[in-house]
This record gives C-alpha cells, structure tokens and sequence, in this order.
C-alpha cells in the first residue's frame, strides 16, 4: 500500500507542534488517496514518543541512533533519503521550519522529486498535487500545481492545520540506523539561547506592536508615548529588529515571542504570517495600516486604513483626555 | 577568501498595495519598486564584510531582464567586484529549482570558496535555491544563518531557530549560506560607489554559455508551476473604522474604554 510519510519534528526532547498538525492533514491526505499515513521519527531515544505517534498514524517508523539527538539536516537527509527510497511514498511531509527549511530543499534536489514549500494547504486533483501558498509576504495567496512524479516531498506551515486529537493505534516499527559514522560535513554543537530581555512581552496586558511602517528610528517616541498613555509595552515584527530599533525580546512571531494580552494595536505591521503566528490569539486586535489589503486586517478586529503617524498621536492624547 | 553572492530582483510589497493582474497568474507591476531582495541585501553586506577582512573577491549573479542590472549595479557599488546576468527567453517560467540549476551551471565554473545566497526571496518565499545550489554542487549548505565565524577549513555558523533559540553548528568548507535578515547592518552607497559602478562590466551569459538544455529551465525544467492567484481569504472579518484621524481615534478611545481597557 502507497504511504504519506510524515517527519516528526522535535528539539530538545520535546515533540514540536508541527508533526500533529502535519499528521491531521497526513490522515486526510491518507484518506482521500487511499494510502497508509506513516509517521517518521529519527532520534536518540524515541521509544515513548513513538509511542505517543502511534495514535496519529497506522505506522511508525522510529530510526533510533545517538547521531540523530539533535537535528542535523545532513545526518537526516541520508537516513530519510534511504527510507524514501525503500517505501516509495506518494507524499512526504516535512514542516517547514527552520529544520525543515534546512533539509527538505536538498532532500528533495538529492532525490530529484519535485518539493512545493511553505505549503498552507495540499489536495491531490486526479493524481497531480494542488498546493496552496503565499506570495508576497502574504499579501497573494497562490494555487500552484506541481510536476507529476511517483513522489512529492512538501513543506508544511506551522499553524496551517489544526491538531486533532489522537485516534489511531499504529504500528511502531523498529528500522536500524543507516549511519555508520558522525556526519562529516556538519556537526551540531550547541543550542544557544537569546540574552536575557528586560522586558517580557508575554506578561504584557497590552502590546503596541510596530513595524516596517514606523520608516525611521527617529519616530519611535511617536509611539512610545502612544504605549506609555495606553499602559502598555512596546513590542515589534521582524524589521524593527533587524535594524537594531528594539531588542530581540520584543519580537512578536515566529522566530520571537508568542503572545496573547487583552489589547494589541499593530502600527504598521503588514501581518506576515510570521509575525500573526505569534499574536492572532490576543483577545482584541486593533490595526493601523496605509495598505487597504494588509494582511494584519485579516486577523484584526478593528481597521483603521491610514497613515500611522496620522493616528497614534491624536489616539495618544485621546486616551489621555479620557483617563483624565 | 573568494565569495559569490546569488541576489534577486524583487518588488518592494511589504508597504505597497497589490493587486492581481488580468492574467490572474501574476501581480501587477505597474507602480511598484523593484530592489535587491531584502534577504540578498544582508547576504550582499556580509560578502562585502567578508572581504573586507580576509581579503578575495565578491561576485554577484543574478538571473533575469535586463531591469535586473540596477540590483547588480547596487552590488557593485557595495563593494562586488564582479557582476554576472544570467539571461535568457528560455529561463522564462523557471521556479527555484530551475534557477538553482541555472546558477549551478554558472558557479562550477568559477573559483569559490564560500556562497551566500539570502534565506528567502521576500515575493515567492520558497527557501530552496540556496540549499539545492549546495546539493547540485556537491557541496553542504547551512540555512537561516544569523552569525559566521570562520576556522581552519570549517566555518561555525549560527541558525535561527523557532522562539527565539539558535544553534551553533560546523560546516565543512567550502559551504553554501542562507543569510538570514538581522546578521549584519546593510551600509548606505556612497554616490562615489555608485558611479564607480556604473563603469564597471555586468557579464551577461545565456543558456547556451552555461551548458543546460532547454528542457532543464523554464516551465519544463521546473516543479512548481502557478495557476492563480487569488486573495487571502479572511480569517477574522474586521470591522473597518472610519473617517478623519479625529474620529477614528475617538471611536478607538470609546471601544478601549467600554472594554475597560483604559
């Protein structure tokens, strides 16, 4: 029986909640192919989370060897290459994070089976794979078609798919390790950790986050003094970051900081999914932004479609009057 | 050290408004500012820094039109010392896969020691030329590199991990790198850059130079073919508010309070 492969993604002894998410869209995708839905893990010590895989796949494929402790996308690629070839999936589904970013692309060049990333949906239409994702910093969405092949090998966004819970009770199937050695052209050596913030944006009742929109340095105290009159704490996407404006511990997304407080009011942040991954869960959401299209507004509550600079002032000294 | 930079020319969207073109299968352009891709650009700075302090050369390529010379000219002006187009009506179609074997054909014939490519391309976000470059060329690859440092035939670099993290790995040299946006600061051109650049050569090569054949480029050679394109649909269907700065404000100020927000 043709199979849908899925990688299980873990970092520090912990399961990532990209392989659930992966594996209810793999049962779907199962499903409606007619094929198995399997579950790949490559660790160290993997028994207990086979275990906890069994109940979200038919099988599980657990390749147990010290090497595969921590991810490393060339010790990874030679033991899923060789599954690959063995089990001839239709689907291989990996998530498309950092790890993922760092393997599948060569995986899949090393195969020569056709890779679609950052895929937000997947549907076989008559034998050829139909993915949806975005162009454009999410701004377009795309359907594409990818060339016909016995296999494809995607890329998964986190929080596309939500997790079900567990309802299967698969077969854990011990495979023996392909590696002989340590991987000779990359070695893992250490995870390292961000510096210590002062601020912690996660116990923030109210975040005023900013982004590209703010265009200079120089105009930071415009919504300083907006976060301050609000009784909040300022908190960035990516850019404001990369340009040194505000510190790593008040990024809000993917690569930063999860957030849910009572109020976020997003000046000038087009709404990446990157950045939304980390803040649509607040409890209101409040958008300033020049674009009528930004993607923030499909995530927001409240619009406001204007310039930044044209609002956070007057907003600033309206509260103010209000609280007197 | 000899280091080849692989940049894009892409349309700044992050605060233009976008709209679908009538074939349904693209944006229109009209309006737009195209510039080097924002991952390129950090890409570009810490090629130019890693010669700045090791000595080499950089060489930027770039696949596209001839509206693509303006990127390569901005390399130039940073501190490349080498510009090559890649062009051809053939690579029209061609996806990321395509384009890294493109760029492959290219680069084995050159002397290198290191790639840096950026880790994403701001308008088709796929994340794929870089690592499979690596792959074609037989050589391994580290992406979302936030920081370099470089050993005795090994680099130990930086990736960007979810939540914050990073790891520290080795990789072996010579290596292919996807930059990660934040690595560097980006400098600004001088105008004394810029008009050096204008007189320096931008090599131009065709499929034909670089030894592929037609089916391996363009929509043949390639794996992802668009179909349409279509807007995101909505998750959470905001309440637009309107009206004067004055208004607005006084609609937010009263939602804010209602909630007991201030």
């Amino acid at each position: 029986m043709p199979e849908i492969l899925v990688l299980a993604e873990h970092r520090q002894g912990q399961m990532r909640d990209i392989t659930f998410e992966m594996l209810t869209k793999g049962k779907e995708l199962a499903e409606k192919t007619n094929t198995g839905l399997t579950a790949v893990l490559l660790g160290k010590n993997g028994k207990e989370d086979a275990k906890v895989l069994s109940e979200f796949a038919k099988k599980v494929l657990l390749v147990e060897d010290a090497k595969l402790e921590n991810f490393n996308s060339e010790a990874y690629q030679k033991v899923l290459s060789n599954l690959i070839k063995e089990h001839k999936p239709l689907l291989t589904m990996i998530g498309h994070t950092s790890f993922g970013v760092d393997l599948a692309p060569s995986l899949a060049a090393a195969l020569k089976l056709p890779l679609a990333t950052d895929c937000i949906d997947l549907e076989f239409e008559s034998e050829k794979l139909v993915v949806t994702r975005q162009m454009y910093g999410g701004k377009v969405n795309v359907k594409a078609t990818v060339r016909k092949s016995e296999g494809y090998i995607v890329t998964v966004r986190q929080a596309a798919f939500a997790a079900q819970k567990p309802a299967m009770n698969g077969d854990i199937v011990e495979v023996s390790s392909p590696l002989s050695q340590e991987p000779v052209e990359k070695r893992f050596i250490e995870y390292v950790l961000p510096p210590p913030g002062g601020v912690d944006i996660t116990a923030a009742d109210v975040l005023v986050g900013i982004g590209r929109g703010i265009k200079d340095e120089s105009n930071m105290p415009v919504v300083e003094e907006l976060a301050k009159a609000v009784g909040g704490v300022l908190a960035c996407s990516r850019p404001i970051v990369d340009k040194g404006w505000l510190s790593t511990d008040r990024q809000v997304g993917s690569s930063g900081k999860t957030v849910k407080p009572k109020l976020y009011i997003a000046l000038g942040i087009s709404g990446a999914f990157q950045h939304v991954l980390g803040m649509k869960n607040s409890d209101l959401i409040i958008a300033v932004n020049k674009d009528p299209n930004a993607p923030i507004f499909n995530f927001s509550d409240y619009a406001v479609v204007e310039d930044l600079f044209k609002i956070a002032p007057v907003l600033k000294d309206k509260i103010q009057e209000l609280k007197g | 050290m000899d280091v080849i930079v692989c940049v894009k020319h892409v349309p700044e969207t992050a605060e233009a408004e976008i709209k679908i073109d009538s074939t349904g299968k693209a944006i229109e352009k009209a309006g737009l500012v195209f510039d080097i891709n924002e991952w390129d650009d950090y890409a570009l700075e810490e090629a130019v820094r890693i010669k700045e302090k090791y000595g080499g050369t950089v060489t930027a390529i770039t696949v596209g039109s001839g509206d693509a010379d303006s990127t390569l000219r901005k390399c130039l002006a940073r501190g490349a010392d080498n510009a090559i187009r890649l062009t051809d009506t053939k690579f029209q179609g061609s996806d990321s896969y395509a384009i890294a074997k493109i760029l492959q054909s290219t680069i084995k014939g050159l002397s290198f020691d290191l790639i840096l490519t950026g880790a994403l391309a701001g308008d088709d976000g796929c994340t794929m030329v870089g690592p499979i470059l690596a792959e074609l060329l037989g050589i391994p690859h580290a992406t979302m590199v936030k920081k370099i440092e470089f050993g005795d035939g090994v680099a130990k670099v930086n990736r960007e991990l979810e939540g914050g993290l990073e790891e520290r790995i080795e990789v072996k040299m010579p290596a292919v790198f996807a930059i990660q946006t934040g690595i560097n600061e980006p400098r600004y051109v001088s105008i004394m850059g810029i008009r050096k650049a204008m007189k320096k050569e931008i090599k131009l090569l065709g499929l034909a130079d670089i030894g592929l054949s037609e089916s391996e480029v363009g929509e043949t050679g390639s794996w992802i073919k668009i179909e349409k394109l279509f807007v995101p649909p909505v998750e959470k269907q905001a309440e637009f508010i309107k009206g004067s700065p004055e208004e607005v404000t006084t609609k937010i100020a009263e939602i804010l309070k209602s909630r007991g927000l201030i």
